[in-house]
């Protein structure tokens, strides 16, 4: 039996994002006496934060208001908004969806945001742990939550202590509240363990690719603002692309795909690249120089697929649940909104009990329930998803109907006799040559004696059924080059360079038989994003 | 015996450096810092001796500006004792930082100050040296075995060629290197105990100490980019392509 330090506090929060860190600093405003901590599994709180972002600034102004006076690193106001239609030569400029209209809004690096609001927290003496994973929750006997455990540090890469093996501490706490942001692995346990999505839809992801870019001076004009649809894509595919003009001559460029694709070759780092190969992109990139890349999952099944976000002991918030507003692009409103609303509820309740219908009742959800069938509609290719779109938003989401989401890891087509679309793609010569040359600019390190934190339960199924029928997927949609199929004397056996994994969790939503497990590896590791 | 070890302030070593758009430093804004890997690799020296039974004391030192607080904190939860922050901001080289480091030791008189070899921000490699000539004692660089007993330290160097034993009479300078020991982590209840032990900021030029640098830094570039390769088929064609180009 490994003795393991316990520490008691009133409130754990489990991740350093934005709604993490609201939840933990509006407690402490509403309740200075109780003790509050923060796990976070990077080295730096915002080391692995990645997002867009254009931020909607009500609820900082609220929680923070002294934000406008001491900005942090990046924050630009955001200026003209362009929304185009890509093909492959073209863009054509499309009337910009009134949800996607930024006036008054800021680009932030969601990062370097959440960095200074660590620093905010720690002035509220709130207890700031960056480097801190939390492995596993806590229960007593009545099956409640009772806190997180943190994963040990030092265990070698066969499961055995080795020389500076620290096991991890667990923390007990009156309230648990998970804000791992999207495929949180401590929040998949709970909401099988407590049911959570019992009738909703199924959940359904995104994979979204970020760069930063110092570009050559003069090419941009700070706070303009572009998403495109189209091109690379084919018409079945769900994405599109941003681009974040800062100041400093940076931009803020990315691509995301829906992890509903069918098409089982199809490779969304491959996209991402494609699109920046698109003359009107490629001009303004070219002589630039990369200064930071990243990749993560976001969470976009909405209103209809959102869990029931209380349980005994713990809640769930921002996009550990899934309350990003996926039609305006933008989750880090609702996430904060989120957040302060649990500290508000824990504050005056004193349990978890409630808060889902609490937050069912307030102005997050009527914003999620406005846009709820948007989403979905494209499900059947581009058109008929604008054609809903647009239908969705002139009747602001009144139609007495809901569409269903489906899951992601059954979408995939067998290879049998099936034929990819032309996605008509080019040569391209821009960095990052490929995936290992992106990885580089994460920044990203795992020891690499410690046990690989891709839990795969069959690995001959690997080489044999998912080799057969779908040509191994994961060593295409991961964005990481974390799989790769490998032949030893004739024999082929999966790979997993786990030491390369940016913690983006899509192999745990896209595989199609649902056998990878992504747990969290030793605290610090994964990687180093600078301002994404 | 009181052991005092050194620790700096620098860019992480995940970090891609970069040279900010003026050239005349680097990017330091929303970039990750951390200790100087050589000094953890101190830090937990000293804490061996310590749990030996060798020391009773581990103080911490640093110099610059009040951020480094953060890792004098993580040098506290790692186990040492006290610290103490050199304030400063002014520019500093090695000489300036050991004239500096020399007063703090003089008021705590250690029987070892342990520091890194070097500093992986600018890999000068020169502050032990010159911080051991002014004290006046002996010095063990690059280091990476220590054996205390009474007054003397075994130290085994590694050295371009291979490996040195040397004894020094202590009190004494000693560097690590990296194969000395791996550094402990760091534990949640000790981050906390951290908080509450000793901190003192002393400001740089309350010390007396002449620490304005004699030499300054006019620019920074990168290095040139690697021009792209051309395959050759043969060995004949590698020496034609030699050739043409004047090589041979």
């Amino acid at each position: 039996m490994i003795e393991r330090d316990v520490m008691e506090y009133d409130l754990v929060v489990v991740g350093a994002g934005p709604a993490g860190l609201a939840t933990a600093i509006r407690y402490k405003q509403l309740n200075p006496e109780d003790s509050v901590c923060i796990l976070e599994k990077a080295s730096e709180i915002g080391a692995q934060i990645l997002s867009g972002a254009v931020m909607e600034p009500k609820l900082l102004d609220t929680l923070l208001p002294e934000w406008r006076d001491n900005k942090p690193a990046i924050c630009v106001e955001a200026r003209k908004d362009r929304f185009a239609y890509l093909t492959k030569n073209k863009s054509i400029r499309l009337p910009t969806p009134p949800q996607q209209k930024n006036h008054g809004n800021f680009i932030v690096s969601l990062g370097s945001l959440c960095h200074w609001m660590g620093t905010k927290a720690e002035e509220l003496e709130i207890d700031v742990f960056p480097g801190f994973s939390a492995a596993d929750a806590l229960f007593n006997e009545q099956n409640e939550v009772i806190g997180v455990r943190c994963g040990d540090m030092g265990v070698a890469k066969d499961g055995t202590e080795g020389p500076g093996y620290a096991p991890g501490v667990d923390i007990h706490a009156k309230f648990t509240v998970l804000s791992e942001g999207c495929r949180g692995s401590i929040s998949k346990q709970l909401i099988k363990k407590y049911a959570l999505d019992a009738g909703k839809s199924p959940q359904t992801y995104g994979l979204g690719f970020k760069e930063l870019w110092q570009l050559p001076a003069g090419r941009t004009t700070a706070g303009n603002i572009q998403h495109t649809i189209g091109w690379p894509l084919d018409s079945a595919t769900y994405g599109g692309s941003y681009m974040y003009q800062l100041d400093q001559d940076r931009l803020s460029i990315g691509f995301v795909t829906g992890l509903d694709y069918a098409d089982p070759d199809f490779s969304p780092f491959e996209a991402f690249q494609q699109f920046k190969h698109h003359p009107q992109i490629k001009a303004l990139l070219d002589g630039g120089e990369i200064l930071s890349s990243g990749a993560r999952t976001i969470i976009e099944g909405g209103l209809q697929s959102l869990p029931k976000q209380d349980m005994p002991g713990a809640l769930l918030v921002g996009d550990s649940a899934g309350t990003i507003n996926v039609v305006k692009i933008k989750g880090i409103h609702m996430a904060m909104g989120s957040g302060v609303l649990a500290a508000e509820h824990l504050s005056e309740t004193k349990t978890t009990e409630g808060y889902d219908a609490k937050w069912r009742a307030s102005n997050l959800n009527t914003e999620l329930h406005k846009i709820r069938n948007i989403r979905p509609g494209f499900t059947k290719g581009l058109w008929r998803g604008l054609i809903t779109a647009a239908i969705e938003t002139v009747t602001f989401g009144k139609l007495p109907r809901t569409l269903e989401n489906h899951s992601d890891h059954d979408s995939l087509n067998k290879l049998d006799g099936y034929q990819s679309p032309d996605y008509k793609w080019v040569d391209r010569d821009l960095p990052p040559r490929d995936r290992l040359a992106s990885v580089y600019f994460a920044s990203n390190e795992h020891d690499e004696d410690q046990p690989i934190h891709l839990k795969v339960t069959d690995t001959d199924l690997c080489v044999t059924k998912c080799t057969e029928e779908y040509g191994n997927p994961c060593t295409r949609f991961c964005p990481a080059g974390v799989y790769e199929i490998v032949e030893e004397e004739g024999n082929k056996r999966l790979q997993i360079n786990s030491a390369n994994c940016v913690h983006c969790k899509a192999c745990d939503i896209k595989d199609p038989y649902q056998q990878i497990n992504w747990v969290t590896p030793e605290g610090g590791s994964g990687p180093n994003y600078q301002n994404l | 015996m009181k052991i005092i070890a050194c620790i700096k302030r620098v860019i992480d070593y995940n970090v891609r450096v970069q040279i900010n758009r003026e050239g005349n430093g680097v990017v330091t804004d929303g970039v990750k810092m951390s200790m100087n890997p050589f000094d953890e690799i101190a830090i937990e020296e000293g804490l061996r001796l310590k749990e030996k039974g060798i020391a009773d004391e581990l103080i911490v030192v640093s110099i610059g500006g009040s951020d480094s607080q953060q890792q004098l904190r993580t040098a506290l939860a790692m186990g040492a004792d006290r610290a103490i922050l050199i304030e400063n901001t002014d520019d500093l080289v090695p000489l300036g930082a050991a004239k500096l480091l020399l007063k703090v030791i003089e008021k705590e008189q250690p029987g070892l100050v342990i520091l890194g070899k070097q500093a992986i921000d600018d890999d000068r490699n020169q502050t032990g040296q010159m911080l051991a000539a002014l004290w006046n004692r002996p010095q063990a660089t690059f280091a990476s075995e220590i054996v205390v007993e009474g007054d003397t330290a075994t130290v085994t160097r590694e050295v371009d060629a291979g490996m040195e034993t040397i004894e020094i009479d202590l009190p004494a300078v000693i560097t690590t290197d990296l194969r000395l020991n791996e550094p402990r982590f760091v534990k949640m209840p000790d981050i906390m105990k951290a908080k509450k032990k000793p901190l003192d900021v002393i400001a740089a030029d309350s010390l007396g100490a002449d620490s304005a640098p004699a030499v300054g830094t006019s620019d920074y570039s990168p290095p040139p980019t690697r021009e792209s390769g051309v395959i050759v088929e043969s060995v004949d064609d590698l020496v034609n392509a030699l050739k043409a180009r004047g090589l041979v």
